[in-house]
């Protein structure tokens, strides 16, 4: 039989570590950001997780509480950060944040 | 009925992964975010299954239905501010090219 | 194209990703194993939440930790929200408008049927927080979604709200909340320690100023910035214009 304590906590690992890599390795800004929300999201998940009990039908609402909390506060810092991203766009037209990209890049041939 | 809800599981926990392997992995920023949004929806139903249903609220609320059309208008303002622009220099939408030829 | 396009797929074999990848999967293998050791059959605080339910004025376990138990934390998560609006109005205009030249009737009157129906869901969500799931952010959520709703469908006078009204609805909600904690220290409690016979009525009035406020500001940050009428004391006289900000 499946723990779902345990299954829903890896899947959350996962889903953190993918968002990590994400995060570090994609160079679009806006990825990025939902980069930083499916992180968030894993972490939420393995918190519910936690809270969950297979066998009764009780549930610790402490974690429920903090994961609600986290939900605003993460959807407040992803509309900063959009406003950001925004920003940088408008002063220097680059969305893309990239190695060595001091932005004046050789021109490509438009696709 | 144990064996059905773990099939449940074992559906939602693909779906979920799924979908986030998609939308962080797919070229078009676009397609990422109606992905994020249902990805956000499926959420939603596991929050249900975790028998966290003020949880499930919120996330059907905030995360599907407001995050969503934030990422939406960041997009259009983006591309806005690009047309504006005289000339493109680079596309958007293709991010793998890391270094100039 | 080809040569470059080559050229490009080449040089993409570089070591960063595949690195950063390693690093990663040996991170998350780790805190897995971790995770894997937990022991399964510990029990949270749910017996101490269900002990003191009765004193918090709330029946549902959520919101009588969220607001109760640990209403510290959602009094900073309020001002969160308040902070990352005032972020974004400082940091830019709401763009403008493009009005749509023939919007179709059909678009205005499902968002003159759905924004009430919005507004009375939220209301209900809120009402029915304190015994069943719901509370103030759900509820909240969903005003905003009405809002949202309205800003999308560019109905008439919704951008046009006087900036005064909207700072007032902003901050409706923490000053509520810090007005009861506040109370509550100078009735001889700490900050937050609500008195047992009125704990569920300083709830309510709590989740409804909040509700407010948290659907007020999410609809604010999907608008994306200051509203523009409220914007020449801003570009004209620079010097005295802190008073926009500080709300």
């Amino acid at each position: 039989m499946l723990n779902p304590t345990l299954l829903y906590s890896l899947v959350g690992l996962a889903l953190f570590g993918r968002g990590l890599f994400a995060l570090i390795t994609s160079s679009h800004l806006l990825r990025k950001i939902l980069a930083v929300n499916i992180m968030a999201t894993g972490v939420f998940l393995v918190l519910v997780a936690t809270a969950y009990r297979a066998g009764s039908g009780e549930i610790d609402p402490v974690p429920h509480a903090m994961v609600l909390t986290g939900i605003v506060v993460a959807v407040s810092t992803t509309a900063l950060a959009l406003i950001l991203a925004c920003r940088v766009q408008e002063t220097s037209n680059i969305s893309l944040l990239r190695a060595g990209n001091t932005g004046n890049r050789p021109k490509e041939p438009a696709r | 009925m144990k064996y059905l809800l773990s099939g449940f599981d074992i559906i939602l926990v693909f779906t979920l992964l799924w979908l986030a392997w998609r939308l962080l992995a797919t070229e078009d920023i676009f397609k990422a975010v109606i992905l994020f949004i249902s990805f956000g929806l499926v959420m939603a139903l596991t929050w249900v299954r975790l028998q966290a249903p003020d949880v499930a609220l919120a996330e059907a609320a905030i995360g599907a239905g407001l995050t969503g059309p934030l990422f939406l208008s960041a997009l259009r303002r983006m591309e806005r501010i690009h047309k504006q622009e005289r000339r493109l220099d680079f596309d958007e939408d293709r991010d793998d090219d890391t270094h100039p030829q | 194209m080809t040569p470059t396009r080559n050229d490009l797929k080449q040089k993409r074999s570089d070591p960063f990703p595949l690195l950063v990848s390693i690093c990663i999967i040996g991170m998350t293998a780790l805190l897995g194993k971790i995770i894997w050791s937990l022991p399964t059959d510990t029990h949270g605080l749910e017996d101490q939440v269900a002990r003191h339910l009765d004193q918090s004025g709330a029946t549902s376990p959520v919101t009588a930790v969220l607001l109760n138990f640990r209403g510290y934390d959602t009094l900073l998560e309020v001002m969160v929200l308040f902070l990352a609006i005032v972020g974004v109005w400082s940091l830019t205009e709401a763009p403008a408008q493009g009005r749509a030249p023939d919007t179709s009737p059909v678009q205005t009157s499902v968002v003159r049927i759905l924004a009430p129906l919005m507004c009375l869901v939220g209301a209900y969500l809120v009402w029915q927080g304190s015994h069943l799931a719901g509370g103030a952010f759900q509820g909240g959520a969903v005003l905003a979604g009405a809002g949202v709703l309205m800003v999308v469908a560019e109905m008439p006078l919704i951008m046009d709200v006087p900036a005064r009204i909207l700072r007032l609805g902003l901050v409706l909600g923490p000053a509520v909340f810090w007005a009861v904690a506040v109370w509550c220290m100078i009735k001889g409690g700490a900050l937050l320690s609500y008195p047992e016979q009125m704990a569920d009525s300083l709830l309510l009035l709590i989740e409804t100023g909040c509700a407010l406020s948290i659907g007020l500001t999410l609809a604010a940050l999907f608008v994306g910035g200051r509203p523009k009428h409220d914007l020449p004391a801003l570009t004209k006289t620079p010097a005295p214009d802190n008073g926009g900000t500080e709300c």
